[in-house]
């Protein structure tokens, strides 16, 4: 699994269109393992139709998001707390 | 953030034999900071869409951008932005992104920049970031190459280390073969190599690390061993899928 991974910078680009600030900077704690993580930090896998975020302590998946032309569906179950800078910072 | 931005190719520039610079202008274009990435979106005929994100490689302001693409053989946007695009020729851009692997002219303390293969291209954009800012804090780059035909940027980087005003400090890591007269037989940077070109652990230095994944988290991992702390070890990973910055 750990293989074809890249990181949490990949999915940067379509979660600039959900939120309102940059998302690498943000951390969240995985719902599995309790770990706190960077986004940039995360594993990302983003060879299928949309895009898996996964935690790097324990390998569950925090985040699934899938963009089709005209809609984003997004997955946050597998994260417990979302921490996003304010403004730009 | 708003979405897709039309981007004309305003010039190409061949940097290896597998890697080229595109020049971008892209109106609208807010400006980024060294180390950012943005995504590229083609589009075909049929309405087929394929995305991938590549660092930005110039910090000059402006809306004018330049990317470094490396072509993967199989990929389905690199064979394009490296062997066919060209002046005039309009894509779509969307960025920039991430404000993680970034370095701002304010951070203080040396930086240390690790770069595999392509994913030296944010990294110089950091060199370029510290030059044009003037900043003093001393700078490492190391590149780590297949062989040394691979180098990106040789020329520039070669004239930067020369300068004592850049303090820049240049070393190659040639992987597969090395050039002829050269100090270090071919081979991947371990331990000891990297304990012997990195800023002592307590110096406040910020580490960069980008590349293949492989490469990023042996050399991550190696950081830490050298007694970095992991919350000063920044790492951004491409790959064949979604990231060939």
């Amino acid at each position: 699994m750990s293989d074809n991974h890249l990181d949490g910078n990949a999915v940067a680009g379509v979660l600039s269109t959900v939120f309102a600030v940059d998302v690498t900077v943000a951390t969240g704690r995985c719902d599995g393992c309790g770990r706190m993580s960077a986004l940039a930090d995360t594993w990302a896998y983003v060879e299928g139709p949309g895009s898996v975020v996964r935690c790097p302590g324990c390998e569950s998946v925090l985040l699934r998001v899938v963009q089709s032309a005209d809609r984003t569906w997004l997955d946050l179950r597998g994260l417990a707390v979302l921490q996003l800078p304010v403004g730009d910072a | 953030m708003t979405g897709w931005r039309p981007a004309t190719v305003a010039a190409v520039r061949a940097e290896s034999a597998t890697a080229r610079t595109l020049a971008l202008d892209v109106p609208g274009w807010p400006g980024h900071q060294a180390g950012q990435h943005l995504d590229v979106r083609l589009t075909a005929d049929d309405g087929y869409t394929a995305t991938r994100s590549y660092s930005v490689a110039s910090v000059d302001p402006g809306e004018r951008v330049e990317i470094t693409v490396e072509r993967l053989d199989d990929g389905e946007v690199s064979p394009y932005l490296v062997d066919v695009a060209q002046p005039g020729d309009v894509v779509e851009v969307r960025g920039p992104v991430g404000g993680w692997f970034v370095w701002r002219p304010t951070q203080p303390g040396p930086v240390l920049l690790l770069g595999g293969g392509s994913g030296v291209v944010p990294l110089m954009a950091i060199v370029r970031a510290h030059r044009l800012a003037g900043s003093d804090v001393p700078v490492r780059l190391v590149q780590s190459v297949r062989v040394p035909e691979a180098v990106l940027y040789g020329d520039e980087l070669a004239a930067l280390a020369q300068d004592p005003a850049a303090r820049l400090d240049l070393t190659y890591v040639y992987t597969r073969r090395a050039p002829e007269g050269a100090t270090r037989p071919a081979g991947r940077l371990d331990a000891a190599l990297l304990s012997s070109l990195v800023f002592p652990a307590d110096a406040g230095a910020t580490a960069y690390v980008c590349g293949p994944t492989g490469f990023v988290e042996a050399v991550a991992d190696l950081l830490v061993l050298a007694g970095y702390d992991q919350r000063r070890v920044r790492t951004e990973r491409f790959g064949p899928s979604g990231g060939g910055r």
